[in-house]
């Protein structure tokens, strides 16, 4: 294998990586912004969007699976705002961060009744376990072109909601300055709720569309939670644009290091890079450390 | 006085000798049930539940009915060590099943050699019989003799440069060092040797690198369920056709089809269990496997795998030591389990000695290849 189709290949392993590091990231983000807590059970969606759509998927035809799929996660997400984070509110901050690492572990366990320990998966998409698109000597999944395309998408919607849709930027005023956002009439609790029934939305839909390659098990949300914290750190808290440069940044980074280290200090290189860049720029790289930001909860 | 004379010696005399024949005799089960490890201890547990059941069904052993006090680890060694206690301390097990893993039962071996405790594991790791522990036993074939099939298959393919790629975890680790050790000995030289994390979701880049060097020309994978799938699956994205060699943990049909149409043509060596189908009439473990195979598959709705087993030949050892001692003294059963011969298991043949705890040779093992989504047994 040629040197540039090599280099070539381990970009594309880097960007597939990242770009589910990023749609993780760009949870985190969602609700930091919207509400100032850290979401440790992010990963439990992506389980849960896999998990779900592969028991429907029995059923139904895979693009209802995943919808379907995508719809009722979301539901849990605003449901656990409503349930717990809302009645919550007088808590400090910290409180309400490891609630979320109790619900992470409360939805793995729920998930281990429901379902069982077994690994399983949704059919590709397009093609098979053993079709690969080649280009330039370099070679991959089908799926992974799904995975990239459907966080473009995601990305832009996300960005297109954000900006121009009058929720979307009611949601982007609760962050920036919520007393503001609540005099001019923005029912603050219910972006709240929406913050996080979105990202669980994009949490589910990024299960769904790794599972064929990553497989879903009650267990793997954890791990890919810890990236995506990583990731979100990396860019910069409170700005989803740069959630997904930083997801990128933290799959690239791990390709690279498994280019030329053992393949075992790949999570070491990429978390020594990370506290690097956190000691230089405790903001992140994109992130803004306007006094604005340090929020009063 | 007297009646005090009577009640004492009553007492010392129950509390030397067995229980009396009517009460049943417990035997203790460590599984990881739910947990990392789960694909193993899932599957122990079923088993061991419906065997008890058949056999006291059918009477129990030496007029006794049998007891199973089941405890679910999920894997780790810290509860295991726990739930040992537990059943060496208050439930006065006869012996001890399991635990599912390596980990579990090394952090185990001692605690039940010093409180003479009779542990027949279910993990593979040679440490666990060697140096030999007076009351531990183990059932499942040993790493050593999954590597050493592995690089005579290879050499029958005319291989001689591999790569090797395992997990972080203990199941990876000890597959690793067996493969490094008996290398030199089978003349396979490895030119390559990647340890991921085995929580990995996708290993595009580890194998990357494996394609980048040209004098690979076989890939022996050893992990556990997803990784293991995910090798394959990832190799075939990269366009890599050299053969994939995996660890005997493959063995359950669950991970054929989860690597689906990328598990075809891998290579890995397995128990017989697999391939009843194809065993001829007279094979000796014909009869068991096959009964085995169909009792769980219909009880269970699920394929039956090498795991269920192991925990399958964990009861059958003691029971039978059970049988030839004649009574639930656990030092003259133990005495017994070590002096066994020709107990056919799922396994293979066991054939136990003062120095040999595990009982199997490498017959125990088969080449096993996909076809078809069916495992047949490999023929060059």
């Amino acid at each position: 294998m040629q040197n540039e189709s090599l280099a070539l290949q381990y970009l594309l392993s880097g960007i597939t990586k990242g770009s589910i590091y990023a749609v993780v990231a760009i949870g985190f983000n969602l609700i930091y912004s919207a509400t100032g807590i850290i979401n440790f059970a992010q990963g439990e969606f992506l389980m849960l969007g896999g998990m779900v759509a592969v028991t429907l998927a029995a059923y139904v035809p895979l693009p209802v699976a995943v919808t379907g799929a995508v719809a009722l996660v979301a539901l849990v997400g605003g449901l656990l705002e409503l349930a717990f984070f809302r009645r919550l509110r007088r808590h400090s901050i910290l409180h309400l961060v490891i609630i979320t690492m109790g619900l992470s572990i409360v939805i793995q366990e729920t998930a281990l009744h429901i379902w069982d320990e077994k690994v399983r998966s949704l059919p590709y998409f397009t093609g098979n376990e053993v079709s690969s698109v080649r280009f330039l000597g370099a070679a991959i999944s089908p799926q992974v072109l799904w995975v990239l395309g459907t966080v473009a998408l995601a990305v832009l919607g996300l960005h297109f909601f954000l900006r121009y849709t009058l929720t979307g930027r009611a949601m982007r005023a609760c962050s920036s300055n919520p007393e503001a956002a609540m005099l001019a009439g923005i029912n603050i609790p219910n972006m709240r709720t929406l913050a996080f029934g979105l990202s669980a939305a994009l949490g589910a839909l990024a299960g769904c569309v790794v599972s064929p390659m990553t497989m879903t098990h009650y267990e793997m949300g954890a791990p890919l939670a810890i990236k995506g914290f990583a990731a979100a750190i990396l860019g910069g808290l409170g700005n989803p644009m740069a959630a997904v440069a930083g997801g990128l940044l933290v799959g690239l980074l791990e390709a690279a290091s498994v280019s030329c280290l053992p393949a075992v200090y790949n999570d070491v290189s990429a978390f020594v890079i990370l506290l690097l860049v956190i000691f230089v720029r405790p903001q992140g790289l994109w992130g803004a450390l306007a006094p604005d930001r340090v929020r009063e909860h | 006085m007297a009646g005090i004379g009577v009640l004492g010696t009553l007492w010392l005399t129950s509390s030397c000798s067995p229980p009396p024949p009517s009460e049943p005799v417990k035997i203790g089960a460590l599984f990881s049930v739910t947990g990392p490890a789960s694909f193993l201890g899932a599957p122990e547990e079923k088993t061991v539940q419906m065997r008890i059941e058949q056999i006291n069904a059918a009477g129990g052993i030496n007029g006794r009915k049998l007891q199973l006090v089941v405890k679910d680890t999920a894997g780790s060694p810290e509860k295991a060590v726990s739930f040992a206690k537990q059943l060496i301390e208050e439930e006065k097990v006869l012996a001890i099943l399991g635990p599912s893993t390596s980990g579990e039962t090394m952090a185990i071996k001692d605690l039940c050699e010093q409180n003479q405790m009779l542990l027949v594991s279910c993990a593979a790791a040679e440490t666990i019989v060697n140096p030999v522990a007076r009351y531990v036993f183990k059932v499942p074939q040993k790493d050593s003799q999954a590597a050493t099939w592995i690089y005579r298959t290879m050499k029958e393919k005319g291989i001689s440069n591999i790569a090797i790629v395992s997990s972080t975890d203990g199941f990876g680790a000890a597959g690793k060092k067996q493969l490094e050790d008996l290398a030199p000995a089978e003349g396979i030289t490895i030119v390559a040797n990647e340890v991921y994390d085995k929580q990995a979701t996708d290993l595009t880049d580890v194998l990357t690198k494996i394609k980048g060097n040209p004098k690979v020309q076989a890939v022996v994978n050893w992990s556990i369920v997803p990784a293991q799938s995910i090798v394959a699956k990832n190799m075939k994205q990269l366009g890599m056709d050299m053969p994939l060699f995996q660890s005997h943990g493959f063995g359950n049909r669950k991970y054929v089809q989860q690597a689906g149409a990328a598990a075809e043509g891998i290579l890995f060596p397995a128990s017989r269990l697999l391939v009843v189908e194809d065993l001829p009439a007279n094979h000796p473990q014909k009869e068991v496997l096959a009964t085995y195979k169909k009792d769980y598959e219909s009880r269970f709705k699920e394929d039956v795998s090498t795991f269920g087993g192991h925990a399958y030949d964990a009861l059958l050892v003691v029971v039978e030591a059970l049988k030839k001692a004649g009574e639930p003294e656990r030092e003259k059963v133990r005495d017994a389990l070590e002096t066994l011969t020709g107990v056919v298991g799922t396994a293979g043949i066991f054939n136990f000695s003062p120095t040999d705890h595990t009982g199997l040779d490498l017959t125990a093992f088969e080449m096993l290849t996909v076809k078809d989504g069916q495992f047949v047994a490999y023929k060059q």
